[in-house]
């Protein structure tokens, strides 16, 4: 059911998860955005990347640990969340210190596929210009 | 000597790095909130905080590292503490000076 225009939606994400609201705000955003069946993709650079390692555990400080909810992003056919590999090694992580993200593609017999693309920055130039809409956080 | 407190991240802010030039040695560092990211190893940071373990005391707050899934890849050298023990610190050094 479509009931109106689909755009093309750039979310880009560049703070580090718990110390401002910033990666929260994001993440409700695209949920919305996802709502509204429109054509969402994330990009996690700078402290961004941060948002979406393993292992955060917000018990002892108090605060809603959303990191779950990156999981639930394939569900609400958010399946493009690209990662900038520079941005990782300035901070000494790899691809493999990220949560495995996953989808359904119900084009090819919900087979579970990741939803994390690796890029350079470069690539993610290329990739603000082909959006209807890019969004800061 | 004074104990410093960082709250900001070393990777888009020069809070760390200015901390570590305006402190004395012996002088305590402790890194709260974003500031714990200064304590992983492997980064563009790092090279700065191991040099500094060796003159200064550096510690790290648990439960800011564990809320951002690297407890477990913290800078040999870099004390982690926990809410108890920030006390503790405040407590042991003359005074404190909060780098925001």
């Amino acid at each position: 059911m479509s009931t109106g225009v689909t755009k093309k939606f750039l979310f880009v994400n560049r703070k580090a998860p718990h110390g401002t609201i910033y990666a929260l705000e994001s993440l409700e955003v695209v949920l919305i955005s996802a709502a509204f069946e429109q054509d969402a993709s994330m990009v996690f650079t700078d402290d961004g990347v941060f948002q979406i390692i393993k292992g955060q555990d917000t018990s002892e400080i108090e605060t809603k640990n959303f990191s779950s909810t990156y999981k639930a992003l394939g569900d609400f056919e958010i399946t493009k969340l690209y990662v900038d590999t520079d941005s990782l090694a300035e901070r000494g992580l790899t691809a493999d210190d990220l949560m495995p993200l996953t989808y359904e593609d119900e084009d090819d017999d919900y087979a579970e596929k990741p939803s994390i693309r690796l890029i350079n920055r470069a690539e993610i130039a290329d990739l603000m210009e082909d959006q209807d809409v890019v969004l800061s956080f | 000597m004074l104990l410093h407190t960082v709250n900001k991240s070393p990777f888009n802010n020069s809070t760390l790095e200015s901390c570590l030039q305006m402190s004395k040695d012996g002088s305590g560092i402790l890194f709260i909130e974003d500031g714990v990211y200064g304590a992983i190893t492997g980064s563009k940071v790092a090279a700065a905080v191991e040099a500094a373990v060796k003159s200064k005391k550096i510690y790290a707050l648990g439960p800011d590292l564990k809320a951002r899934g690297i407890g477990d890849r913290v800078i040999d050298g870099v004390e982690v503490v926990d809410y108890a023990g920030f006390v503790d610190l405040a407590t042991e050094f003359d005074g404190i000076e909060a780098w925001l």
